[in-house]
């Protein structure tokens, strides 16, 4: 017998339950009035809409921009349309669950947004790392932090009309998501590190996979910069274009590249050193006029600098296990639950209700290739946290795009958007 | 309490701060929100915090008062975070606006609003930044259940009808 569910009215339904004189909005004309300046109300300067599908705007920003001529009056950033709800999503998983979303915030640079959230999870419940998995996070941070690089060097470029560079960056960021896919098995959605240390060890290939990197790139860098450093096109789009003083840059939060390139050397990797990295050497380039071309100059620097971490990681890299052997947070190894029916039930446990963490808030931040990726964990005393905040990097560095760009011109914002390096997914999570 | 921070309790806002709580090496400094303001403009002009890193809200539902406001403060010249909490009750959720001391609250607190119903007073923009302006209710709420999904597909004639009112015929 089948039950037959009750009719439903057409007002009733969910489609039409919301009916246009219906519709509160909390906002008012007079609030979006005060954005641009009274000129534009009386037709004086132009609004532009820019985006949510311009190429340039790397994904779905918009920009209002008020324009007088050529010159940018005001620039208003709209974002929230890739908005996804992945933190409300986080507070519904345990801690290993919520790691997959991690990868989907700034999809660019996976493996840091990984170490962030895990990092927090083994601040938050005390976990310690092993050094064999710490130093195999240090390379992969860097080879992050290249793959970054490569995908904002080709797209800056490209917006800039350097066509040729996409194609370069292509080319070699396959290198880097061959690495990705030969320990996590995907290209780009990793979630290889786990709270305690990573998934499982790395392929015997590795070793060969990171000395082909470790070959390749120095030359490639030098090619890049030959195309173009000094190149007369590239200087004049990018040299004096999108100042911020070094003040401006460290009131509006800006961190990574964007503030090292006003002349401010703050990197979390020096600052406040995480997964050993301050067993390395390295140094962190930093710019002084806080330009396109001095966030450029610091990034090409960046690549450089991380070739040499991941070199001094591959010769000390230690043996040993890379995940702690702490039974309530990590899950023991196959063949011991086999004959062990603790081992058992821990497993069990674990995939099923997940550890415990308790009462209390943790920050824990990492060096993205985009700046200070934070995660601010709420623990309830539950299997699932209560709040997760992701500290975006690319979020603190748009908000003063608009500030940026007052006064230049309109094929500026282009080079602009470029060079503080937003990632949508990051900026909207 | 040896924290290099233990100075800011015998510092002027002894009165203004009513607790420090220390967890996982990780300073909190408890205040109202009446002296939120004096308490963010001592640290950023005295104790040289001159980074606001991050700014958001956690709900802890079952108690009152009920939201916490935590300010992330970061300081590059002396390489110290510390962090500043406010508590408020759900019926009054409302605190003066942080942008006058840290121009990047601006973003931070409309985000807030926007998931969390906050209102900031003095706030220069007080839109909803991620969601729609005509979303209803704001979803990082503990109320706001974390997924419903609408039944997409039925074999229910009047449903689909209901749903879908060119479909018939």
């Amino acid at each position: 017998m089948t039950i037959a569910e009750p009719p439903i009215r057409v007002e009733d339904a969910p489609h039409n339950a919301v009916r246009v004189e219906d519709v509160q909005l909390d906002i008012t004309l007079e609030q979006l009035k005060k954005l641009v300046s009274p000129r534009a109300l009386t037709g004086e300067t132009m609004l532009l809409n820019m985006g949510p599908q311009h190429p340039s705007t790397h994904g779905v920003l918009r920009l209002l921009l008020e324009l007088d001529g050529e010159t940018i009056v005001s620039c208003i950033p709209d974002i929230g349309y890739l908005h996804t709800g992945i933190e409300k999503t986080a507070e519904g998983k345990t801690y290993l669950k919520a790691i997959p979303l991690t990868d989907r915030t700034d999809y660019l640079a996976p493996m840091s947004n990984n170490l962030a959230f895990c990092g927090a999870v083994e601040k938050l419940v005390g976990i310690d790392v092993p050094i064999r998995a710490q130093y195999l996070r240090v390379i992969l941070m860097e080879l992050t932090r290249m793959n970054s690089h490569l995908v904002w060097l080709g797209t800056h470029a490209l917006d800039i009309g350097a066509m040729s560079m996409f194609l370069y960056c292509m080319r070699e960021r396959e290198m880097i998501l061959d690495i990705y896919e030969a320990v996590s098995g995907a290209r780009m959605m990793s979630s290889y590190i786990r709270p305690g240390g990573l998934w499982r060890d790395v392929p015997a290939h590795f070793p060969q996979l990171v000395q082909r990197v470790l070959d390749v790139f120095p030359r490639r860098i030098l090619e890049y910069e030959k195309l173009l450093k000094e190149n007369p096109l590239w200087k004049e789009r990018t040299v004096g274009i999108g100042k911020i003083s070094a003040q401006d840059a460290i009131a509006w939060g800006m961190t990574g590249p964007c503030l090292r390139g006003s002349g401010v050397n703050y990197d979390v990797r020096k600052a406040q050193p995480y997964s050993s990295y301050d067993h390395f050497e390295f140094s962190v380039p930093v710019g002084s006029n806080g330009d396109v071309y001095d966030r450029y100059k610091c990034r090409m620097e960046e690549f450089n600098q991380s070739l040499k971490i991941i070199k001094q990681a591959m010769d000390r890299l230690p043996p040993g296990p890379v995940m702690t052997d702490d039974r309530k947070v990590a899950p023991p190894p196959k063949h011991e639950i086999a004959y062990s029916m603790e081992s058992l039930i821990h497993h069990f446990k674990l995939w099923t209700e997940g550890f415990r963490a308790p009462e209390g808030e943790v920050y824990f931040a990492v060096e993205s290739g985009k700046g200070e990726y934070g995660v601010l964990l709420s623990g309830d005393g539950s299997p699932k946290p209560r709040r997760v905040h992701f500290r975006a990097p690319s979020f603190h560095n748009l908000q003063p795009l608009g500030e940026i760009s007052k006064g230049a011109l309109l094929a500026d914002i282009v080079a602009i958007i470029g060079s503080i390096d937003i990632v949508l997914g990051d900026v909207d999570r | 309490m040896d924290h290099p921070l233990s100075e800011l309790l015998k510092s002027a806002l002894g009165d203004a701060i009513s607790q420090v709580t220390l967890f996982r090496d990780e300073v909190t400094l408890h205040t109202s929100r009446e002296r939120i303001l004096d308490v963010l403009t001592h640290l950023r002009d005295v104790q040289q915090f001159d980074m606001l890193t991050d700014e958001t809200c956690v709900d802890y539902y079952p108690r009152e008062p009920r939201f916490g406001i935590l300010y992330q403060l970061y300081s590059i010249p002396r390489n110290l975070r510390v962090r500043v909490k406010v508590m408020l009750s759900e019926y009054d959720a409302s605190l003066p606006s942080a942008v006058p001391v840290y121009r990047n609250a601006n973003w931070l607190e409309r985000e807030i609003y926007d998931l969390f119903g906050i209102h900031f007073e003095g706030h220069p923009d007080l839109r909803r930044i991620l969601l729609p302006p005509d979303y209803p209710g704001h979803p990082l709420r503990k109320e706001v259940p974390i997924a419903v999904e609408e039944n997409a597909f039925s074999f229910n004639r009047a449903r689909i009808d209901a749903a879908k009112p060119y479909a018939t015929e």
